[in-house]
């Protein structure tokens, strides 16, 4: 079975050898007439104030670990979902009880305001 | 009909790697053309129509143009991850579309070729796995800039594309207990085997991986990380030149596979109305299907059938480029707090109690002895028709489509002039 990643490996290389290729061409083809107004970054043409690496809002903290749980779950259901028929109801049963309980953490967030944003 | 083997094994493989890669490509490469005129054609205008005929060698003389552009480097970026990142965020856009069949198997004289990169036995868990690498490059790209409105993007990005990976994920439980396995050769199969496309017995399961995909692909009314008019172009402010063409490469990359996989889980794939075209490989034979009795019928394959197949992928790709295209000059950009609020509180239940009653119809169904076959569907189709008409009624309460009815009707100009009566009281 181990052959079947094979073309994986060889697209792979293609793709990679393909992403460095076209910026490193690039990178010796194009003409660099560097200025200090130009090595600025762009703000819409103000002078940029203060630093970019401040803190910012905590509520990508949050979404971030929203995802982590929900997105384990996921792939804890797939296992079951592709087994589905042959599992039957008792697995449907925990199943449930296993999706309910993920549900209860979810409404437990959305009112104490994990999901509100600003 | 034998699989190909031997020496012939590892020609085909070659072939079929750089003869999709080099497709995908291709197709990237004009649908940014064909955005571009669809867009014209919407706004009534011509668009880019002066290189070449219709302006079809126009993404040539784009990429040329790129490759010799000056490039600027931001004198307080972070070198090598600002180097890095259009390089990350290329490599996984290119290599998603492996596990995605493309047509019938094709005979040749030294044996059947499936048309797939790779049918690897983890089929759609490799997409989602190498989808969701996107956001790494993106993150990276807007975070090396060191541009206020580039990290923004970056950050903008990450938090929207892991919100929609939910429901994205969700919505495809209920494709994979259909269907049984993983892999998209049997989610193609088992479509076949059905009688129908799992759009129908799965509508609100498709509507919800569509606007889920759109999120995924940062896609208008989705474009939030690039907001033109908040954000300037969000993480690839900074970036021009090859660096940026990188950018807009993968993110076109992602619609196309994105598109495929639409075609692929919900539309059938490469399958064409009827049992003509159906094969499969069961037990190191190609099938067509089963026979009442329970034994085989076997397949036969040929040049023209792959061919057919290829064109009705192509087609119902093609539809979905279209319709991303299509939608991004219909509807307006989302506000960002309504983004989050989507996933998380409507996408996110409403898959989450879909699957389950996906799995109790199935159960139900099995428990009742019906057949798996067309009747079987039908079934499903009525029960995801009452599901999707349910969310559709909760999602308007009032106020998209009866709300467009009943509104009161605006006084116009002439109303609001005061009348000859009126002023002589």
């Amino acid at each position: 079975m181990s052959g079947a990643y094979l073309p994986l490996l060889l697209l792979f290389g293609v793709s990679i050898l393909n992403a460095v290729g076209m910026v490193v061409t690039s990178h010796i083809l194009n003409p660099r007439r560097d200025t200090p107004q130009k090595l600025m970054p762009y703000e819409s043409g103000m002078i940029p104030l203060g630093s970019t690496r401040q803190r910012f809002s905590v509520k990508f903290y949050m979404v971030a670990i929203s995802f982590i749980v929900f997105d384990l779950e996921t792939i804890f259901l797939i296992p079951w979902a592709v087994q589905v028929r042959e599992l039957g109801w008792s697995v449907f049963v925990a199943v449930s009880l296993f999706v309910v309980v993920l549900a209860v953490g979810l409404v437990y967030e959305w009112k104490k305001g994990g999901l509100e944003w600003g | 009909m034998e699989p190909i083997s031997g020496i012939w094994a590892y020609v085909a493989m070659t072939l079929k790697v750089t003869g999709i890669f080099t497709l995908v490509m291709i197709v990237v490469a004009y649908a940014t053309l064909a955005e571009r005129r669809v867009s014209a054609w919407i706004q009534d205008r011509r668009g880019p129509n002066r290189v070449g005929p219709f302006g079809l060698l126009q993404p040539i003389a784009d990429g040329i143009k790129n490759i010799l552009k000056e490039e600027t480097l931001p004198a307080t970026a972070s070198r090598v991850f600002f180097v890095l990142a259009p390089m990350i965020v290329l490599v996984p856009s290119l290599v998603t579309f492996a596990v995605i069949p493309i047509a019938a198997p094709l005979p040749t004289p030294a044996g059947v070729v499936d048309m797939i990169i790779a049918d690897v036995p983890i089929g759609i868990l490799y997409v989602l796995a190498l989808s969701s690498l996107a956001v790494y490059g993106v993150v990276l790209g807007g975070w090396a800039s060191n541009n206020k409105y580039a990290f923004l993007g970056g950050l903008r990005a990450s938090a929207q594309m892991v919100s929609y990976e939910v429901a994205l994920g969700l919505s495809l439980i209920a494709v994979l207990m259909l269907a049984g396995n993983v892999t998209l050769t049997d989610i193609v199969w088992q479509q076949q085997q059905l009688g129908m496309w799992f759009a129908f017995p799965l509508s609100l399961a498709f509507i919800l991986f569509v606007i889920s995909a759109f999120a995924e692909t940062n896609r208008l009314p989705f474009d939030m990380p690039e907001a033109e008019s908040e954000l300037i172009t969000g993480y690839h402010t900074e970036y021009s030149a090859m660096k940026f063409s990188a950018f807009m490469i993968s993110e076109f990359g992602h619609m196309v596979t994105a598109s495929a996989l639409m075609a692929t889980l919900f539309l059938g794939g490469w399958d064409l109305p009827g049992s003509w075209d159906n094969a499969y490989w069961h037990e190191g034979q190609l099938i067509s299907g089963f026979a009442d009795d329970g034994s085989v019928i076997l397949a036969n394959p040929a040049l023209w059938k792959t061919a057919a197949t290829f064109a009705g992928f192509a087609a119902k790709t093609g539809f979905f480029l279209v319709l991303y295209i299509w939608i991004r000059w219909t509807l307006p950009r989302f506000r960002y707090d309504q983004v989050m609020a989507l996933g998380w509180k409507v996408m996110l239940p409403t898959a989450l109690a879909y699957v389950m009653v996906i799995a109790g119809a199935i159960l139900f169904l099995d428990e009742v002895g019906l057949d798996w076959g067309f009747s079987y569907g039908l079934v499903l189709t009525g029960v995801s028709g009452l599901a999707t008409f349910g969310f559709m009624f909760f999602l308007d309460r009032g106020k998209t489509i009866s709300g467009a009815a009943v509104k009161e009707p605006q006084k116009s100009r002439v109303d609001r002039v005061p009348q000859p009566a009126a002023l002589g009281e």
